[in-house]
């Protein structure tokens, strides 16, 4: 088939999403690695857009992890992710926005998995009453966050500072978009652009002004894959994956890597470090690393938000090539200062590719 | 340099449109099924041949269909054709007759 029919039947592929009222559910690996994507997230909703995003103390991880581990069992992660459905409509909400693509995939597995099988809805429905007294209802509208920042592109663009473009040359900037695999490989109907051709950060990239690079090996894994990760013998496998998008994106010359999943953004920036060590080799221009940002950091950057109090200093390939090609006005010197403005020192032990 | 305790593999990349198909067509047109299999390994994991070599039959037809059919006649020579793997594949491929084919194939195409 030809790739523009293709594309076309991709593009049909679209999906509804919440225009406010979001009840908002972090990532618990994003938080930990990248802390300023999630304040980056609610900021842009809440401060640029105005909208209502609650965000429950009470709210547990979804346990994804585990569960493609083979930790914990289906019927835990089922009751879990129901008890979280629970608090939502508790607090009066009913648009579900997780903010990692694990969640997102997790929530539409178990979504489907309760359209098919309604005896699981049911058992899961008295474990939750059982374990502790609560009933749940099904989310109107459950979304990724990258969707809504997808959604509000064109609000946000309208009110940016900076656009996705060289200051220097004019052009745009070269972007790889890479989608996390469970945003739509798993359920193609649940990303907008479907598995082959999703438009969540595609979209974004061209409404900031940049332009997106097709490259061979564009729809691979990060390298994460859960069990590669997490058994150290297995790390080859991890690495090896991300290697290969390196090199496939490499000739491309890109400016910029944008990922939508807190997995794909860690592993894509940090194995880049530990290729660099191991081998000695960037994929970067100028020795340098390709910076790698997720959907909300950059469109806080285009908004003008300060990249430090972003935590973008937490990305282990420098992200200041980029600041530089894009004209960001932003303090060096504050790279790692403390919130109240106390130099934190520079991190022990943390190398850049080429600062 | 530092050692992690593991090391990324060397990138294959694979252009199906320089691959050399002709014995995997040539066995497609004698067995049909040979375009049945997806690769699950279900074979592999049942083959008893495959517990004491390093033969697989789902790498061996893997290979052959990604074009890469040097090793493919001395790997065909390891299977003992007891047929356990056509028991266990649920794409219902006659993996003792491909085996068969490859082997018979040798004849044909000599370098
Ligand atoms: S027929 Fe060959 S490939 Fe199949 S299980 Fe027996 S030895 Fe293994
Ligand atoms: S069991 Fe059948 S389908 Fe699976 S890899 Fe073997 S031949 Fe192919």
């Amino acid at each position: 088939m030809k790739k523009e029919g293709k594309k076309k039947i991709w593009s049909e592929y679209q999906k509804e999403i919440a225009d406010d009222k979001f009840y908002f559910v972090r990532s618990c690996i994003r938080q930990t690695f990248f802390p300023g994507s999630d304040t980056a997230y609610l900021k842009i909703l809440r401060d640029v857009l105005g909208k209502d995003v609650y965000e429950d103390p009470n709210h547990t991880t979804c346990t994804g992890i585990a569960y493609h581990t083979e930790v914990v069992p289906f019927s835990t992660i089922q009751t879990v992710v129901a008890r979280n459905f629970a608090l939502m409509r508790e607090n009066g909400y009913e648009n579900y926005t997780p903010s990692c693509v694990t969640s997102f995939g997790i929530y539409s597995e178990i979504l489907d998995t309760w359209h098919h099988f309604p005896e699981e809805k049911q058992r899961t429905r008295d474990y939750l009453r059982k374990a502790t007294g609560r009933e749940f209802e099904e989310p109107a509208n459950l979304v990724h966050t990258s969707d809504v920042i997808y959604k509000f592109r064109n609000e946000i663009a309208a009110k940016a500072k900076y656009r996705l473009v060289n200051k220097e040359t004019g052009e745009p900037l070269k972007v790889v978009d890479h989608i996390g695999c469970h945003y739509s490989k798993m359920f193609p109907s649940k990303g907008v652009g479907g598995a082959e051709y999703p438009q969540v950060l595609a979209g974004l990239v061209e409404t900031f002004g940049g332009e997106v690079i097709d490259y061979p090996e564009r729809r691979h894994c990060c390298g994460f894959g859960f069990r590669q990760y997490f058994v150290q013998a297995n790390r080859g496998y991890s690495i090896s994956a991300s290697k290969k998008k390196f090199a496939s994106m490499e000739p491309y010359k890109p400016d910029l890597i944008i990922t939508n999943c807190p997995g794909c953004n860690y592993f894509m920036d940090r194995w880049q470090y530990a290729l660099e060590e191991m081998e000695g080799k960037t994929y970067g221009a100028n020795g340098e690393g390709i910076p790698v940002l997720s959907y909300e950091e950059v469109a806080g950057i285009v908004l003008g938000f300060d990249p430090w109090k972003m935590g973008l200093q937490m990305h282990q390939t420098d992200i200041e090539p980029l600041l530089k090609k894009i004209g960001v006005e932003y303090n060096p010197d504050d790279k790692y200062k403390g919130p109240n403005g106390e130099d934190l020192g520079l991190p022990k032990g943390l190398k850049f590719i080429k600062d | 340099m530092i050692d992690f305790g593991y090391t990324p593999m060397p990138i294959t990349v694979h252009n199906m449109d320089k691959a050399d198909l002709s014995l995997a067509k040539w066995l497609a047109e004698r067995d049909e099924t040979f375009n049945h299999c997806i690769s699950c390994g279900s074979c592999a994991a049942t083959c008893t041949a495959g517990k004491f070599t390093d033969f697989s039959f789902r790498e061996l037809t893997h290979s052959i269909r990604r074009g890469e059919i040097s090793k493919a006649f001395s790997e065909s020579e390891k299977c003992m054709l007891c047929g356990k793997c056509i028991l266990v594949c649920p794409r219902n491929v006659n993996t003792r007759n491909i085996v068969m084919l490859i082997r018979k194939a040798n004849q044909i195409f000599k370098p």
